[in-house]
């Protein structure tokens, strides 16, 4: 039983697991050595959590929008997505190599890492856990549209469908479509039509009308 | 030092490379010996392989962005679709296809 001074729903006990997996351990025993001996403090492995956890989807959706609205500065992002993307003072120092990749009326691309869970986190943040998961990973690279499908989206048989598997140094982002519909609005107004999903490639940006 | 020349060119056909060499590489096994079209040069990388193991990852191997038809990779992908698979794949997996 638990007291509480502030009304409130009833709610599930909070619990954790009781138990750290084999590979939790693992980590935390190395952390502390790595710690006992000096070669990094254990502030700056919160800061660099911190600092992770301070990335969202918001980053890459005003990249998104100024592509949208600038052809210019498209053209730039889709010639050197790193140096663009730090016109947006967005630090990407720990970024091997950013990739701008572009949908349009004929092609849909979707990006996936077989091999582990390589993601553009320095602009999109953390991935979503789906994305991480063996059967995304397994199945979009053998059935793109099935798995598109599970995820909403049904896309006509003349659109090429690109399936970008990042093995490598190599991060990509899905500049979405604009949607139709969005003519006269500014970059903060669309900004809010890309979303997350929208630049991982399983889903299409918002409409205005989509509540 | 000399440097390395890159040794595709986009347009050129490839095929990648069957093996499983001990300890860590960036090669899915499900696009092993399969043959697609080099798409772009990414520029010379250190090699994963040995970065895994704390090595320095030299020399740096070319990266090539490959592109494949999906009907080429899966017997069962529906014939008429236009589906492809792009794959950044370092040149020691490639071979002259």
């Amino acid at each position: 039983m638990h007291e509480h001074g502030h009304e409130h729903d009833a709610h599930a006990p909070i619990t954790d697991r009781e138990e750290l997996t084999y590979y939790e351990k693992r980590v935390y025993a190395i952390q502390s050595l790595l710690i006992e001996k000096g070669i990094v403090t254990a502030d700056e492995i919160r800061r660099a959590v911190e600092d992770m956890d301070s990335r969202t989807p918001a980053l890459g959706a005003q990249v998104v929008a100024r592509a949208w609205v600038d052809p210019a500065f498209k053209a730039r992002l889709l010639a050197d997505a790193k140096a663009a993307v730090a016109e947006f003072g967005i630090d990407t120092g720990s970024l091997s190599t950013l990739v701008a990749i572009e949908n349009t009326g004929k092609l849909h691309n979707v990006v996936v890492c077989t091999l582990c869970s390589c993601y553009p986190r320095t602009i999109l943040g953390v991935p979503p856990d789906w994305y991480k998961s063996l059967s995304y990973r397994s199945r979009v690279v053998v059935d793109p549209r099935g798995v598109l499908r599970e995820f909403g989206l049904e896309l006509e048989p003349d659109i090429e469908v690109r399936v970008y598997d990042s093995t490598a140094d190599m991060r990509y982002l899905v500049i979405p479509a604009r949607p139709s519909g969005t003519e006269g609005m500014s970059e903060e107004q669309l900004a809010k039509l890309v979303t997350r999903d929208s630049m991982i490639g399983v889903a299409k940006a918002r409409t205005p009308n989509q509540p | 030092m000399p440097t390395l020349a890159a040794k595709f060119k986009p347009g050129d056909k490839v095929r990648v490379r069957v093996g499983s060499p001990p300890g860590h590489f960036r090669t899915p096994a499900y696009i092993q010996g399969k043959t697609g079209l080099v798409a772009a040069v990414h520029g010379a990388f250190r090699n994963p392989e040995s970065l895994a193991y704390g090595g320095a990852g030299i020399p740096k191997q070319f990266l090539y962005l490959v592109r494949f038809e999906q009907t080429q990779v899966w017997e069962q992908y529906p014939a008429p679709l236009p589906d492809t698979l792009f794959i950044d794949i370092y040149e020691h997996w490639l071979e002259p296809a």
